[in-house]
């Protein structure tokens, strides 16, 4: 589903990050791990087309990203609070992105419906505009806006930090349930390592924009990256 | 204590973003401060002769208007000057003593640049009065006083500022009293004008607004460290929010979709709010130039353009920057570039022509000057919004929707490109009506004026792909750009 080709990224002479090959295939649920700086962010955003790459190139579904804009149409994703819209309540948001992926209300109001135990009740009808709600409450919204329009490619960019522990039990459900989906690419990035263990099938640790750890989940795995990042 | 205040004062004042822009910036900031204190000062000395020469007395002149000066000061303050609440969060769980916070924040207001402005007017004006002869003591009594009064204003300000939409009450004041003067209903300078004689002539008579400061500035205090606390005085404000789904807009498809959001994005957000109050003063603009015998006539081109722009200058010059904060989820969404700027293509022209039929009471003026406004409004939709779209594309300053302040002209949206793109806005119309005017009349000077309008419009996609490529050209500074908050 998604190919990367020697793709580098520099800021002034600092390479940020540099992967020669990496192949996501499709139905993967793919979580990316590493320290502050390591390069997930900065990965994300190049699979986004937020960025240009210093070389290379990332396809997702044999489309070259940064230069075929038709991969939006299959991706959803959520980076941080720039991707909300402060003046719009969160039901204005929610119908917004539903549009411009061609759903209508009845379609956005059933996904909706499917994940109000996640909202736990403090984000719809609740007369507040997305600025106004807490850093946690907009997470949440972030994320299920990501599931509008069954989107083949989803990603997360931190999406279990900020979120009380209840909130995290229950989207780790929702990434399990979207990762058994064949037709769904789940790429999640985490500090944690527990959680990005549990939700996904394979884990690869990034140290200074290198892919230094390339694992499929096992029942040792949590034990390996935990040595691995220990000094 | 203080020291330390002043030490973080300066890193703030030096790191703010206008002042890291780049030399050419700073040079042209730095002009435009020169040039504006000088006309400030230039204001303050020539008032006393231009108003001699009128046969007036220019002292008694002066104070008789006073009264509509700090009105308007006080609405311009209620609507611009920011109070640094902010900034007083970190500084609460250091040691610092409350009262220490407050007094420094209140003083740091003493010295914003609405106060000291005034002072380019009123001190030159007072050294030209007291070089003419005028009792020195009195001179500076009365300039005593008329500070005090800025001041109380600026206290005003900040205990008043919590109170939304105070500023049309104070501004319907201004206004009532003004049209009041105007038609000899009621005269209130008869009443204040003594009063701000009496300053000069009564000696003792300006401590009366040196006391109501020092009241005030007690007054204002209390309040304030009363509450520095965070779910007091310190919290932000929340609005009661309602849905809107704007449902007759769902049959435009696409543009429907991006047509509700700016909607939405105007009504909520108190910057993009002045933008509507500063497109109502622009239709007022046009009272400058007709029937005026002393602007030649090539100027009724501008003012007609700019009668119908004012949406089109404030709030396109802005586009796609309103999106800022955002503009990350725009670019990943499925979104055609085309639908994008289209929608606010149509914004601007919904507002030109809104605005040209407000300026109907121009007719007032005669038929020609009313057909002025309408080609003015043509080339506006026809040429000028393709001009502010393309703009923006280099306009890359992200604006923080929350803050009201900066609507006039954000410093840093300044940039070559930018002011290259204005030129032709204005400059254009102007000479295509020069050339009617010269080869012919008035009339064939407004058909080419809005005969360009039409041809603008006509070959309105070509521009618009133009535009959608320059966007997608600039896209990865741009997203980089709005990044840089602050």
């Amino acid at each position: 589903m998604i190919q990367v080709n020697q793709l580098s990224k520099k800021y002034n002479e600092t390479t940020v990050l540099n992967i020669n090959n990496l192949e996501i295939p499709k139905g993967q649920s793919f979580g990316l791990v590493g320290n502050n700086g390591a390069g997930k962010t900065t990965f994300f955003s190049l699979l986004l087309d937020l960025i240009q790459p210093s070389t290379g190139y990332i396809t997702s579904n044999n489309i070259q990203v940064n230069t075929n804009e038709n991969w939006k149409s299959f991706t959803g994703s959520f980076l941080d609070e720039s991707f909300l819209i402060g003046y719009l309540t969160p039901e204005e948001y929610f119908y917004f992105i539903g549009d411009l992926r061609h759903q209508n209300k009845a379609d956005v109001d059933a996904l909706l419906a499917q994940h109000e135990e996640f909202f736990n009740g403090e984000i719809l009808k609740n007369k507040k505009y997305l600025r106004d709600l807490s850093k946690g409450n907009q997470k949440k919204v972030g994320i299920i806006a990501t599931l509008i329009g069954n989107p083949e490619v989803i990603i997360l960019d931190e999406p279990f930090a900020n979120l009380d522990p209840t909130t995290v039990s229950r989207l780790k459900k929702i990434i399990k349930e979207l990762a058994e989906n064949p037709n769904v690419t789940v790429l999640v990035s985490s500090h944690d390592l527990q959680h990005t263990v549990e939700v996904c099938d394979r884990i690869v640790a990034l140290n200074k924009g290198e892919v230094v750890k390339d694992i499929q989940t096992s029942k040792e795995t949590l034990q390996e990256l935990e040595s691995f990042f220990s000094v | 204590m203080i020291k330390k205040f002043i030490y973080l004062e300066w890193k703030a004042f030096t790191r703010s973003a206008s002042f890291g822009a780049n030399l050419a910036m700073k040079i042209l900031i730095g002009f435009l401060m020169v040039y504006f204190s000088l006309i400030f000062i230039a204001m303050g000395v020539g008032a006393f002769y231009v108003l001699k020469k009128m046969n007036l007395e220019p002292l008694i002149t002066v104070n008789k208007f006073l009264i509509y000066y700090f009105l308007s000061d006080l609405v311009v303050r209620l609507l611009m000057q920011a109070i640094p609440v902010l900034n007083i969060k970190p500084l609460l769980v250091l040691p610092f003593k409350k009262p220490t916070i407050v007094h420094f924040s209140l003083g740091k207001t003493a010295i914003s640049f609405f106060n000291w402005t005034h002072a380019l007017f009123f001190v030159p004006f007072s050294i030209v009065l007291i070089i003419e002869g005028y009792d020195v003591v009195g001179i500076l009594f009365w300039l005593i006083a008329a500070f005090s009064i800025v001041y109380i204003n600026n206290f005003l300000n900040i205990i008043l500022n919590n109170i939304d939409k105070l500023f049309v009450i104070f501004l319907g004041i201004a206004l009532a009293l003004g049209a009041a003067q105007y038609y000899k209903l009621f005269d209130i300078t008869t009443f204040t004008g003594p009063v701000f004689q009496g300053f000069y002539e009564t000696k003792g008579l300006f401590l009366i607004p040196i006391l109501v400061l020092i009241g005030l500035y007690a007054f204002t205090f209390k309040y304030f460290k009363n509450n520095l606390f965070l779910d007091a005085g310190l919290s932000k404000k929340e609005d009661i929010a309602t849905t809107e789904n704007l449902t007759w807009l769902n049959q435009f498809g696409t543009l429907g979709t991006f047509l509700k959001n700016d909607i939405k994005l105007i009504k909520r957000n108190k910057r993009s709010k002045t933008t509507i109050f500063m497109s109502i003063l622009f239709l007022f603009y046009g009272l400058i130039f007709f029937g005026n015998k002393d602007q030649p006539e090539i100027m009724h081109i501008f003012a007609g353009i700019f009668v119908s722009g004012g949406f089109l200058f404030v709030f396109g010059q802005f586009v796609p920057s309103w999106d800022s904060s955002y503009y990350q989820l725009m670019m990943t969404q499925n979104i055609p570039y085309r639908g994008y700027i289209t929608s606010k293509w149509w914004l601007i022209v919904i507002a030109t022509f809104i605005s040209t039929i407000l300026a109907s009471f121009y007719l007032f003026y005669g038929i020609e000057i009313y057909l002025t406004i309408v080609a003015g409004a043509i080339y506006n939709i026809g040429v000028n919004s393709h001009l502010v779209l393309l703009g923006g594309a280099f306009t890359k300053t992200p604006i923080d929707l929350s803050n009201a302040s900066g609507a006039f002209g954000d410093k840093k949206a300044f940039n070559i490109s930018s002011m290259l793109l204005t030129l032709p806005k204005l400059l254009l119309p102007l000479l295509l009506y020069w050339i009617g005017l010269h080869f012919g009349n008035k009339t064939l000077g407004l058909t080419l004026v809005g005969g360009a309008g039409v041809l603008g419009f006509v070959f309105r996609n070509t521009v618009f792909s133009i535009i959608e490529k320059r966007y997608k050209i600039e896209k990865y500074s741009t997203i980089s750009a709005y990044k840089q908050k602050n």
